[in-house]
């Protein structure tokens, strides 16, 4: 059994008068040890919102959440709230997107780490504070004494975000949630986070759920990618099977839209059209199909389901799905 | 001669102390000589990462900061020298495009107001219905329904809005826009409509543009000549193909090494170069050549006290390093840093379906040291995986397609019999009932490998 397996996963805010809108609607996917598991999708597809039902991190009023999600055996939501705040930061731990606002502006780094120490670990004053000089040491942050006596303010963009991963991971979790850890990076800040978390991942074995935006990105971290649409998985597979074959309109269109760094210069860019649409509208059909080049009418009866048309272990939520290349020439809309 | 031309340009901003006389203390030094050229219907990329000065360099060019030593030359005029009222006059050919679309447009003017507040100024047009006229014509040119004229910022999408953005730039026909960070602030999907919307103008309006951004994959696909930035200096400057295919400075090295590429075959191959520490404060630059502090080939005299210049290497590629020819042939060892593979070392790597296992590399043309390394790692991949397994998995992709063909034809009994790719799916020994499984998987799938048979030709 995986280490965290979410079933069907719906996360819906609003309700008393007003007008429902359901973020996460139906997503599934599971994390084992040691293993990466990429949640990848754009602005508004509910990937954030899945990271911080997962941590219970959302408001308590205001919204609903559904389905499951069991860590190491037992239901998160159904966990007491005690509990929960012995979990989280212990076992489940998450590095967030922006470092400058995830950090306590008026409160020194050193102290907000050792608070984890200290919480979770039952360790006090001085055996603490040597513990938290290690921790950052850990992660790369040279001169460790002295920065736990800094402000987060002092620290650059790169560093502050080794702190948070510093105390991510200070309590050994045996899953990690990273949402979006490199995005407010430089790239070659990004690719020495990057290095930091695949040491986490292949020596400490721990679970880590990557949510990001930018598929270059997973394409050398994760094992097992999902791609997010308005709430949706919509497709997901292995690293090379999705990159390899993306067969979800949307994934295909995707990777074509990207420049990439090794592509022949001159090519003009395949995007796709029209912007994601705030109205979900998975019940009546694809929620993709205004902005589809494969829409035909069968997309607008009922949700399309998850099946698997290329091979086991990929799964693609689309009626007219992309098979091979030539056939996607082939038959325009 | 180019259209536009800078020449040394510097802007240092003074770091202020005291409350009642301020004393300038020091200064930061934005950009700190910069020289390049923009030939007229081409683009200039800039690249760098955030503090390089970039965005102060794009800003002096049209004056929006100002230029504390060097030459700005369009056409002819200096711009540094020009005073402010020329200067608002000569703006005209010279516009901007902002990074956020919605910060930079007012949220209380309309889009007719927004794009013929610059004409006004300008004088562009008799009246405001020839006006609405030249605006209507551009709104159609980006893409933009006409009913747009009455709206306002809030309701557009943030694609549209940086078309609105475009669109102010072009309704007084400039010679050159400088566009800041176009797309960084869109979503991938739509960051491409915008690129090749920016192509598509370059190409029917003949217009030249310097563009400014931090991410190399999309300035290499714009641009025809790059520049890349480090704390306020030009590092290198060559033709986008030359720069991509062989970087000669280590900063553009590691730069290029660091932009994660979306494919995992082109991944497994690739290298990062990990750079030490991060970007020194402009207002306290290291003496010398400004990256020594975090170069892998850094030596241990020369680069911490001689600032390198620019020079030519042929074929328009400058650099600015000392041992850029070492480097590049290889004779100088590094002395910091680490090089690690892109790919996370653990990574598990499934089975992959059909043709893929046919065809695993990919055929692209890359520069040849690039090739050889390609070639390596395909023999090391080669060495270890059994070869029988490899086999396999070809067979099995051969079967696969036959089976795929049998069934889009509609003749599901053929389908049913073509034997299961096992090579490709699993590739652990089975026992009986896994064969069992399988079996009945198959029959499943085939069934649904007809149903989207007939699908097709129903379309």
């Amino acid at each position: 059994m995986s280490l965290l397996t979410v079933d069907e996963l719906t996360v819906t805010f609003g309700g008393r008068g007003r007008k429902e809108s359901r973020a996460v609607d139906g997503v599934s996917f599971e994390v084992d040890q040691g293993q990466v598991v990429g949640l990848v999708g754009e602005s508004g597809c509910g990937k954030s919102v899945t990271s911080l039902a997962l941590m219970g991190l959302l408001p308590s009023k205001g919204l609903t959440i559904g389905g499951r999600a069991d860590f190491d055996g037992t239901n998160l939501f159904t966990m007491s709230a005690s509990a929960r705040r012995d979990l989280r930061g212990s076992e489940m731990a998450m590095i967030f997107q922006d470092p400058l606002s995830s950090l306590n502006p008026v409160v020194p780094v050193g102290v907000q780490v050792t608070e984890i120490l200290e919480r979770h670990r039952g360790m006090k004053g001085e055996a603490a504070r040597k513990e938290a000089a290690d921790l950052l040491d850990r992660v790369g942050i040279p001169d460790p004494t002295r920065r736990l006596k800094e402000y987060p303010h002092q620290l650059s963009g790169g560093m502050r975000q080794r702190a948070l991963i510093a105390m991510a991971v200070a309590c050994a979790p045996r899953m990690l949630i990273a949402d979006e850890p490199t995005t407010a990076l430089d790239v070659t800040i990004q690719a020495q986070i990057l290095e930091l978390l695949k040491e986490l991942v292949d020596q400490e074995g721990t679970a880590l759920l990557m949510i990001t935006h930018d598929l270059g990105v997973v394409a050398g971290l994760c094992d097992q990618v999902n791609v997010l649409y308005a709430g949706k998985v919509v497709e997901s597979a292995g690293r090379r099977e999705l990159f390899g074959h993306p067969t979800h309109p949307y994934a295909h269109g995707l990777l074509g839209s990207i420049p990439r760094l090794d592509a022949p210069r001159g090519e003009p860019l395949n995007p796709i059209r029209g912007s994601i649409n705030d109205r979900i509208a998975w019940a009546d059909g694809c929620a993709f199909a205004p902005r589809c080049d494969r829409y035909e009418m069968g997309c607008l009866t009922g949700t399309p389901q998850l099946t698997e048309p290329r091979a086991a272990g990929h799964q693609v939520r689309c009626v007219n799905p992309v098979l091979d290349d030539a056939k996607a020439e082939e038959v325009p809309a | 001669m180019s259209l536009l031309e800078l020449d040394g340009v510097k802007v240092h901003f003074p770091i202020k102390k005291g409350l009642l006389f301020d004393r300038t203390v020091g200064h930061v030094y934005a950009v700190d000589g910069i020289s390049l050229k923009v030939e007229a219907g081409q683009t200039y990329g800039l690249v760098g990462e955030s503090g390089c000065g970039k965005t102060t360099l794009g800003r002096s060019v049209l004056r929006l900061v100002d230029i504390t030593e060097g030459s700005v030359v369009l056409d002819g005029t200096d711009l540094a020298k020009l005073p402010g009222e020329e200067m608002r006059r000569f703006r005209r050919r010279l516009q901007m495009v902002f990074q956020d679309p919605l910060g930079s447009l007012n949220p209380r003017q309309n889009i007719e107001s927004i794009l013929s507040e610059g004409m006004v100024a300008h004088g562009i047009g008799k009246d405001q219905e020839e006006r609405r006229e030249k605006i209507k014509s551009i709104l159609d040119k980006v893409g933009l329904p006409s009913n747009a004229l009455s709206r306002y910022p809030h309701e557009f999408s943030g694609g549209q809005r940086q078309r609105i953005g475009i669109a102010r730039a072009l309704v007084l026909e400039p010679d050159v826009i400088i566009c800041d960070e176009p797309v960084s602030a869109l979503d991938v999907s739509v960051q491409a409509q915008v690129i090749n919307l920016l192509e598509e103008l370059q190409e029917e309006l003949g217009l030249t543009y310097l563009v400014i951004a931090h991410d190399l994959a999309v300035v290499r696909h714009i641009s025809d000549t790059i520049g890349v930035m480090y704390l306020g200096s030009l590092v290198e400057e060559a033709p986008s193909d030359a720069l991509y295919a062989e970087p000669k400075h280590p900063y553009t090295k590691a730069l290029m090494s660091a932009v994660p590429v979306p494919d995992p075959e082109v991944e497994d191959q690739r290298e990062r170069i990990l750079l030490i520490g991060d970007l020194p404060s402009p207002a306290n630059p290291p003496s010398g050549c400004r990256f020594h502090t975090r170069c892998p080939w850094a030596q241990a005299e020369r680069c911490s006290t001689e600032r390198p210049q620019l020079r030519d290497v042929g074929g328009g590629h400058r650099v600015a390093c000392h041992f850029a020819d070492e480097i590049a042939a290889g004779t100088l060892a590094r002395t910091t840093g680490e090089v690690v593979p892109a790919t996370r070392e653990g990574v598990e790597d499934a089975p992959v379906s059909e043709e893929l296992a046919a065809a695993t590399v990919p055929e692209q043309a890359g520069p040849p040291e690039q090739e050889s390394t390609k070639a390596e790692t395909a023999e090391k991949t080669d060495a270890a995986e059994p070869a029988e397994k490899a086999e396999a998995a070809v067979e099995a992709a051969g079967q696969a397609e036959q089976a795929e063909k049998a069934a889009s034809a509609g003749k599901p009994g053929e389908a049913a019999e073509a034997p299961e790719p096992e090579g490709a799916e699993a590739p652990e020994p089975e026992d009986e009932e896994a064969g069992q499984a399988e079996e009945a998987e198959k029959a499943e799938k085939a069934e649904k490998a007809d149903e989207a048979g007939k699908a097709d030709k129903a379309v």
